[in-house]
């Protein structure tokens, strides 16, 4: 690809001419793949950023634009953004990815922080949460509260990151309750109330009494209020208005510290490209309160789980595993390996149905 | 007392200025609503029509005008003619994303194979993936007399449950980790849609846009088959007894906008976007339909159109980051363009009268 172009050039000598101005003030942008107000994933993003405005003040400016769409529209979102002199932009979907780095090349001065995604650059780092740490909380809560023994899960797209959070709660819900069943419906969205809502009806109707999702809405919650019967889990944000019943607790996606500490390296001049890939440890994943309807052993029992998840004591993918057909995965207490996880695209033993391609 | 009276004629002048007036009209009311949001209206307004054309950063946006405006004034166009003898396609949506999938789907076949006639092929293919879908809905109104509104919205769904299916199988990047969507076209030169001059915007979609108009017009005011287009929208049973083969003529107007579509898929899934993904479409082949409506189904009209369309949907982006505008008020803002069209469409064939009746 040619660099050394016009746009190239007058961009940069633009942000020389601006870096010389705007030193004393950090300018970071966000672009969101969904609306601020989805009571999801974008909306944890945002919280994120009014957390960097909180933490700093005047010394940054923030800017964002919402419902952009993956794709040339990203990447003119982020050309806009660093040509206005942003010095560190977040690009908040997988989809952002090879625009991303599309852009990051013209503009080798800006930094750029991709959540989910696996390419990185001089100036692109990526960023994602160890979400499976909390579906193993999840699995173990849903395993002890189910009655009928069938557990319904919403998948969004059969993609290793929704994969590892699918296995990962079957593999604790199974530890505590041997005789529990998964019965999983793909949205393949994620987000969109409708199709959501019509996923939790299905797995309600299939006599599903807890329902995960991996959709970003409240509209499995919905379902389940309905159906009165039903517990649910929030799903990227804590989803409390559904709180104490049928949501007893959720995985709450918090980017705040992330972006506080990437935007304050940037200010020191220190800001160089990682992978991050934090779990509840490092509190990029949170456990919103379990809320009274769970039993206090249950929530005590889940409690020491996630304690011993954030102080790295226990994996959430530790042997012995087999995988769906039978073959060996993880020996006896050997855990996963990042890599393997990364690019799941196998279901582990005892998950019935295939995963569709 | 305010009432209408229809006109003898419908007013030529009015037919050209509603446009005008409608734009003038959104961005009245557009700055009100923003200035209510508490926003400063003039800022904005000037922001979204001003800011990409002569901002600052124009040598950036003029380009993107013409990378956003081209997938909608080629669908537009495919739309127009149709639309023009009541044959209504609204799954023009659908149609892009097929043109996408089959285009995308003949480049990869040929990776890593490098030769001048792959890009060719992408494009038969990507037009005859538009063509096909949108055979569809034209065979069963043909043969069985189904509503083609109706079918070819559906077959938006279908596709898009295609697509995602794609993205997630077979056309799957093998070096993707197991991630959806497809390798990444741009990085494969024989496939590539690339600019014509760097930086300059323009692709070979542009210009196939640019082709269409002048096609569209020499077909539509030069050609017997632009004649009979015209005919059976304005005087169907005239145009019966003129001998028009309405079969002919459903298969012929779904046909072509199927297959712009579909090209605007492929020049989009092989140039700005470069991979198949699940979100591929962002809903250009619906808003081409406000496209074509706002362009007077005229091919010069839709040109311009599109332009206007493409300048607030970039405009509307520089005012989210500049201004904080939330992205919902740009899009009622566009809304609003539609509505006012629509609204002041009426005065070209009524007039508004004050005052009583005249008693007869």
């Amino acid at each position: 690809m040619k660099l050394t172009t016009l746009l190239t050039s007058a961009a940069m000598a633009l942000g020389l001419a601006t870096a010389g101005v705007a030193a004393d003030k950090t300018k970071v942008g966000f672009v969101y793949v969904g609306p601020v107000g989805d009571g999801g994933w974008t909306y944890e993003h945002d919280q994120g950023r009014k957390a960097v405005v909180a933490e700093f003040g005047d010394q940054v400016e923030t800017v964002f634009v919402e419902n952009v769409a993956e794709g040339p529209d990203s990447e003119r979102v982020m050309t806009q953004m660093a040509l206005e002199g942003a010095d560190l932009i977040f690009t908040t979907s997988f989809g952002y990815m090879d625009p991303t780095i599309n852009v990051a090349k013209k503009f080798p001065n800006v930094k750029f922080e991709h959540a989910t995604g696996y390419k990185r650059s001089d100036n692109v780092s990526t960023y994602s949460a160890r979400f499976y740490e909390g579906r193993a909380v999840q699995g173990t809560i849903a395993g002890h509260m189910t009655k009928s023994n069938v557990i319904g899960y919403i998948g969004s797209f059969p993609i290793p990151e929704v994969i590892r959070g699918i296995n990962s709660a079957y593999i604790h819900a199974k530890k505590v309750n041997p005789d529990v069943e998964f019965k999983i419906v793909w949205a393949f969205t994620w987000f969109d109330p409708a199709k959501e809502a019509d996923a939790a009806k299905v797995l309600i109707e299939q006599g599903a009494d807890v329902i995960l999702q991996h959709t970003d809405s409240t509209a499995p919650q919905a379902a389940a209020k309905a159906a009165g019967d039903v517990i649910t889990f929030g799903q990227a944000s804590d989803m409390s208005e559904y709180a104490p019943f049928p949501r007893v607790s959720s995985i709450i996606d918090d980017w705040a510290p992330y972006y506080i500490a990437r935007t304050q390296a940037v200010i020191d001049g220190t800001w160089s490209s990682k992978d991050t890939w934090d779990g509840i440890g490092a509190g990029m994943v949170g456990i919103g309160e379990i809320s009274d309807a769970v039993p206090a052993d249950v929530k005590a029992e889940a409690l020491a789980l996630k304690e011993k998840l954030a102080s790295g004591e226990y994996h959430s993918f530790t042997g012995p595993l087999n995988k769906q057909d039978g073959t060996p995965w993880l020996a006896d207490g050997e855990t996963a390996d990042d890599g393997t996880l990364a690019g799941m695209t196998f279901y582990v033993e005892g998950l019935e149905g295939d995963i569709p391609q | 007392m305010i009432r209408l009276e229809k006109r003898p004629q419908p007013s030529q002048a009015w037919s050209l200025a509603t446009p005008l007036v409608a734009v003038l009209a959104t961005m009245i009311a557009g700055g009100l609503l923003f200035a209510a949001l508490g926003k400063p209206p003039i800022e904005a307004i000037r922001t979204i029509f001003w800011e990409p054309l002569f901002g600052e950063f124009s040598f950036y946006y003029r380009p993107q005008l013409l990378i956003k405006g081209a997938p909608l004034v080629l669908i537009a166009i495919g739309l127009s003619l149709g639309f023009k003898a009541g044959i209504w396609n609204i799954g023009a949506e659908g149609q892009y994303i097929m043109g996408a999938l089959t285009g995308a789907g003949v480049g990869l076949a040929f990776y890593p194979i490098e030769g001048w006639y792959v890009f060719p092929l992408m494009i038969l293919a990507g037009a005859f993936g538009g063509w096909l879908w949108a055979m569809i809905p034209a065979i069963l109104k043909t043969r069985f007399g189904t509503n083609e509104i109706l079918v070819s919205l559906m077959l938006v769904y279908v596709a898009e449950q295609l697509l995602a299916s794609m993205s997630l199988g077979l056309l799957k990047n093998p070096e993707g980790y197991g991630f959806p969507g497809s390798r990444n076209l741009q990085q494969y030169e024989s496939a590539h849609n690339a600019e014509l001059i760097a930086n300059s915007g323009l692709h070979l979609g542009v210009v196939a846009a640019f082709i269409a108009v002048i096609f569209a017009y020499v077909l539509l005011n030069r050609h017997m088959l632009g004649f009979h287009i015209r005919l059976t929208g304005e005087a169907p049973r005239a145009a019966r007894f003129a001998g028009v083969n309405p079969t002919r003529l459903i298969l012929f107007c779904l046909g072509t906008s199927g297959a712009l579509a579909g090209l605007a898929g492929l020049f989009e899934v092989s140039g700005p976007a470069g991979q198949v993904s699940i979100d591929f479409n962002v809903g250009y082949g619906f808003t081409a339909i406000i496209v074509a409506f706002l362009g007077r189904l005229h091919p010069v009209g839709i040109l311009l159109a599109g332009g206007l369309m493409a300048l607030t949907y970039i405009g509307g982006d520089i005012a989210q980051s500049n201004l904080g505008l939330p992205s919902s008020a740009i899009q009622v803002f566009q809304g609003m363009l539609l509505f006012f069209l629509l609204a002041f469409d009426l005065l070209t064939n009524f007039r508004i009268r004050l005052g009583a009746p005249e008693t007869a």
